[in-house]
């Protein structure tokens, strides 16, 4: 195991951070507007939920990067400087951390498809060689891939993340096929499991998908299939509008309750995908580190 | 002459080459264009949804059977409208504004022109205007919206009451579709339907341009 990986499960499950976009709305990013932008716009505001996650017990926080590669970007992206924007991600979560949490660089796919010739293996893995430099270069502690549905792209991702040095943690959503425990492309947990570990990523995991009580199963599966760390960041379920306003069904006690599940079926990492907060993480605390 | 039943083969699994091979080779012998797309290719394409229902078939297979019906339709259109045939049905497809996301919209448009249906793709960030004025031009008779974020997916709404406005919404139906998208949302917003996937997309584009 990655040394790094190793010190941190001392404490086994670390906690990591729920999401950051909903954050940044209450902090007033608009709808539709780009949430990573603020990095370098309004980096006190990005900084403020990175610090909430810290006091609600994450010991891994991440960065606001998803969609900061080239292609992700999209018309965007020729306006802005990816590695700057890269670089202030990390800087800001750094500084929020201060020593009391880790910080893993958020890496989001590059939402195009390569079987559809949308974008070519070389074009994705310049993108995200250049994203991945910039965050190793601003001093991330890990790099996480994360929100994968094509097992191919996440293995080019973690390709170009890997010639960083830093530890690579490859993360899927499981929300496809009858029983909801295959990725978009097909790929079944135990694929993931193989294909992943064979191409030397140092922990691999699940996150967002249709709530936490799908991902029991996923990580019971994964953690038969591998004996690398788990990373499992469920959403709070699928999101319903009343009234024009977006609310998730899922409670922080429901998910807390939740996440002893995961720890019971292997999960080392645990944390929130879309839909949770500062609550769900101090919930979640609460229940699997007591003491603290 | 290879038998219609390889034409079927070739749609099912999803061999484009052999598809268009197959369609030149069975028009040249003085196939019925119109009995080939009724007989074998929607058949073809009818089991590849039923494949993916069960769990058989995943996204890659439908968009390359997709493709393949394409590569054959592309032969066959041509010599249907000849005849004045008319498409199955005219869709205005794109992501709704400020989403830039379209892995999800581009597979639904291929699912439909492989089912028949005219498709013309607006793309990403689409404005409720834009939305509206392509439906008028093209004559469409359906327009089909996606957004992959919470943020985004009240941009649905503002077409929903853009079509309102403008005397339009009578004359088009509207399907929705997107990660964080519920049937519940969908009726909450007034629209014609609702659907979970790119093939369950096509029996819903069916079923509303023949209501």
């Amino acid at each position: 195991m990655h040394p790094l990986f190793n010190a941190l499960l001392a404490q086994r499950p670390v906690i990591t951070d729920g999401a950051w976009g909903t954050e940044l709305q209450k902090l007033g990013l608009l709808p539709g507007e780009h949430p990573d932008f603020w990095n370098l716009s309004h980096p006190g505001r990005v900084g403020e939920v990175a610090s909430r996650y810290v006091e609600a017990g994450s010991t891994v926080i991440l960065t606001n990067t998803f969609r900061s590669n080239r292609i992700a970007l999209g018309v965007h992206g020729r306006d802005v400087d990816v590695a700057a924007l890269n670089a202030a991600g990390v800087s800001i979560s750094r500084k929020a951390a201060a020593g009391r949490a880790r910080v893993f660089a958020s890496v989001g796919p590059s939402g195009k498809m390569l079987m559809s010739e949308e974008v070519t293996e070389a074009e994705l893995e310049g993108a995200f060689a250049e994203q991945c430099m910039a965050l190793a270069g601003a001093g991330a502690d890990a790099l996480l891939i994360e929100t994968m549905s094509d097992l191919e792209e996440a293995r080019i991702a973690l390709r170009a993340a890997r010639t960083t040095g830093l530890p690579v943690v490859v993360s899927m959503v499981f929300d496809s096929g009858r029983e909801k425990d295959r990725t978009m492309m097909g790929s079944t947990p135990e694929q993931v499991a193989a294909a992943l570990g064979e191409a030397g990523a140092d922990a691999i995991g699940a996150n967002c998908g249709l709530g936490i009580d799908g991902y029991i199963p996923v990580c019971a599966r994964l953690r038969k299939a591998t004996s690398l760390p788990l990373w499992i960041k469920p959403n709070a379920g699928m999101p319903e509008m009343a009234h024009g306003t977006i609310t998730y069904r899922t409670t922080p006690e429901e998910f807390a309750a939740g996440s002893a599940d995961l720890e019971r079926a292997g999960a080392d990492f645990i944390g929130g995908c879309c839909g949770t907060t500062p609550e769900f993480i101090r919930a979640v605390s609460a229940a699997l580190h007591p003491a603290h | 002459m290879p038998t219609i039943q390889t034409l079927y083969d070739a749609i099912l699994n999803g061999n484009a080459k052999a598809a268009k091979e197959i369609t030149q080779t069975s028009l040249a012998a003085g196939a019925n264009p119109q009995a080939l797309v009724d007989d074998t290719m929607i058949p073809a394409m009818n089991e590849v949804g039923r494949r993916y229902e069960a769990n058989e078939y995943f996204v890659p297979e439908l968009l390359i059977a997709a493709r393949a019906m394409k590569a054959s339709l592309e032969l066959i259109r041509p010599l249907l409208s000849a005849r004045g045939a008319e498409p199955v049905g005219r869709v205005v497809i794109g992501t709704v504004q400020g989403d830039l996301h379209d892995i999800g919209k581009n597979l639904v448009g291929a699912m439909l022109e492989g089912a028949g249906f005219e498709v013309i793709d607006l793309g990403v960030d689409v404005s409720p205007e834009k939305f509206m004025n392509a439906a008028k031009e093209k004559n469409a008779t359906l327009i089909a919206l996606s957004a992959l974020l919470t943020t985004t997916m009240h941009s649905m709404k503002a077409v929903m009451e853009k079509l309102k406005e403008s005397g339009m919404r009578d004359r088009v139906k509207v399907m929705i579709g997107g990660a964080p998208v519920t049937q519940k949302y969908a009726d909450e917003i007034g629209a014609d339907g609702y659907s979970s996937n790119a093939n369950a997309a096509v029996a819903l584009a069916r079923k509303l341009v023949a209501a």
